[in-house]
């Protein structure tokens, strides 16, 4: 696996380095990417904002209290998807036989694949989730102290990596689902929507679902509900938040399971 | 099994026919339709429980909602999902991008036409495996209000026909930037966010603020899905219905125009380019 040599990870750095100067030199494409992204954020956070035209709590939670759920679970699927969401890609790279090539290189088949893209426009994203997040707190009766850092982030790097998870979970189906790759968006996509709401408005396959098979109400609305001390769903206890890196830890070895099995089902584009 | 008769002015021409082909193209992909249909019931009832609880926060009425009209707004809405284009993205934006767009235009047939009966075909066919049955799981797991007289049904099924040529002309009209742009990956990211939101996909344009709703009326997007959803689920009926229905119409004779005279322009500066 990884080497403890900072000399190992140097190729890696190098394409990195790479990917994002390549980037960055088609100015216009870039900047309209960019500007796009940014807009996605906005609409996202505009039909949040929308409802709260009419009503003044959605399942127990008002706007200031949405705000900070959507800014948590906004900023870490961002940074998720900056890193592992060209997963997505897969697919594609099977059709055209991009994988095969991976393979025949002596190094880990996930780490190429990781850094074989990095979407700095996806940065643009997380910034919208960073804003909303600051709002939310500021917005909030946060009472401040070690204990809220201290959940902030556990929250936030617990959430960036259950979100990576769930891109490789969906990397791993996707060797036998490569005409069917909406399927993986469902719990993909589905999960980012689910993260952004309170739990409180889900019936129980729901709960089921996206509470805990695919632990997103332990990316946002869980510590959230933590930090506000507000009701939690399912019947869980108010420190409940503080339960996310087990959330992480069970999405990773789920997101390990796929991707092995994958990996081992796949026989090669024919090239 | 298609006899092939001398063409005189009274045939309808080749273009059923390239709805029937983009129809039984998109058979083909059995696993995709499918996985569109665990997509579509998959946001629909994330879509349900929060706009529902919404409902419920607004004491069982929201801006002419209650929750049976409110879940078929979102079953209709997913189910038509797959059939609409919101996306951008279409086989002409690629054909364009390759050049490939050269050979259409030596054919005997309107380039721009033909492009959209093939999308609409592929439109109508994503209703049988993804429509049709993502109304039909929220019918029964979550239930929903819809007419009992056969009027919206008819009516309905007219909007939706439109809906989705709407869809697919303006759909067109992204692809068609690519004559100037060549690469239209970033007018379709653009398109995809503003129509999705302004179509209706997210939350109904009834419940938007005034300025926001007026906005969202001056464009062609809720012509794509939130009209047909207002028709064929009852919650606009009467003279009103058919108010909708002819503003699709207009819509259609917008982008259709419009689609015309990009793609003509288009191929002079193909022509220019050498193509």
């Amino acid at each position: 696996m990884a080497e403890p040599h900072g000399s190992a990870l140097a190729p890696y750095r190098a394409v990195l380095a790479s990917r994002i100067r390549s980037q960055a030199s088609y100015r216009t494409s870039f900047g309209l990417d960019l500007g796009s992204s940014l807009l996605v954020g906005l609409t996202e956070l505009a039909e949040v904002a929308v409802l709260f035209t009419s009503v003044s709590a959605i399942g127990g939670f008002d706007l200031a209290a949405m705000l900070l759920v959507f800014g948590l679970a906004d900023l870490c699927f961002s940074l998720a998807d900056m890193v592992v969401g060209h997963c997505d890609n897969l697919p594609e790279y099977v059709r055209t036989g991009r994988l095969d090539v991976f393979y025949l290189r002596p190094q880990p088949l996930l780490l190429q694949l990781v850094t074989s893209d990095i979407s700095l426009r996806r940065l643009a994203r997380a910034l919208v989730g960073l804003v909303a997040l600051v709002v939310g707190l500021v917005v909030n009766d946060v009472t401040w102290g070690f204990e809220a850092v201290g959940l902030l982030l556990v929250a936030v790097v617990s959430g960036v990596a259950t979100f990576a998870a769930l891109f490789v979970w969906a990397g791993g189906l996707q060797f036998f689902l490569v005409n069917g790759s909406e399927m993986t968006n469902a719990f993909v996509y589905g999960g980012r929507y689910a993260a952004t709401q309170p739990g409180t408005v889900w019936g129980r396959p729901l709960v089921v679902v996206f509470g805990f098979f695919f632990p997103m109400a332990f990316t946002a609305y869980l510590p959230a509900a933590t930090l506000l001390g507000l009701d939690t769903f399912a019947g869980l206890p108010a420190w409940a938040g503080w339960l996310a890196p087990v959330a992480a830890v069970w999405a990773w070895v789920a997101a390990g399971l796929s991707w092995r099995t994958g990996v081992r089902h796949y026989q090669g584009a024919g090239g | 099994m298609l006899s092939v008769r001398p063409s005189h002015h009274l045939s309808p021409g080749p273009y059923p026919r390239l709805v029937a082909a983009g129809f039984r193209q998109q058979s083909a992909y059995r696993l995709a339709a499918l996985a569109g249909l665990v997509a579509n019931t998959t946001f629909g009832f994330l879509k349900v429980a929060l706009l529902l609880a919404t409902v419920e926060a607004a004491g069982g009425e929201l801006r002419g909602y209650d929750v049976g009209t409110m879940s078929a707004y979102v079953w209709l809405s997913q189910g038509l999902l797959g059939s609409v284009n919101l996306y951008g993205r279409s086989e002409m934006a690629e054909r364009i991008r390759t050049g490939d767009v050269v050979v259409d235009f030596l054919r005997p047939l309107d380039v721009h036409a033909a492009a959209v009966a093939t999308e609409v075909g592929r439109g109508l066919f994503a209703l049988l495996p993804r429509g049709v049955p993502s109304v039909l799981v929220g019918a029964v797991v979550v239930g929903m209000t819809m007419p009992t007289t056969p009027g919206p049904y008819l009516l309905g099924a007219v909007s939706v026909l439109l809906g989705i040529t709407v869809s697919a002309a303006t759909a067109y009209l992204v692809a068609a930037t690519g004559f100037w742009l060549v690469e239209t990956r970033g007018v379709a990211l653009l398109y995809m966010v503003v129509a999705g939101f302004l179509a209706g996909l997210y939350v109904p344009i009834g419940i938007f603020p005034a300025p926001l709703f007026w906005l969202a009326t001056a464009t062609p997007f809720p012509a794509m899905l939130m009209y047909p959803v207002d028709v064929l689920s009852g919650r606009v009926d009467g003279l009103a219905s058919v108010g909708l229905v002819a503003a699709q119409v207009g819509w259609l004779l917008v982008v259709g125009a419009l689609g015309q005279l990009m793609t003509r322009r288009g191929r002079r500066r193909l022509e220019v380019q050498g193509g």
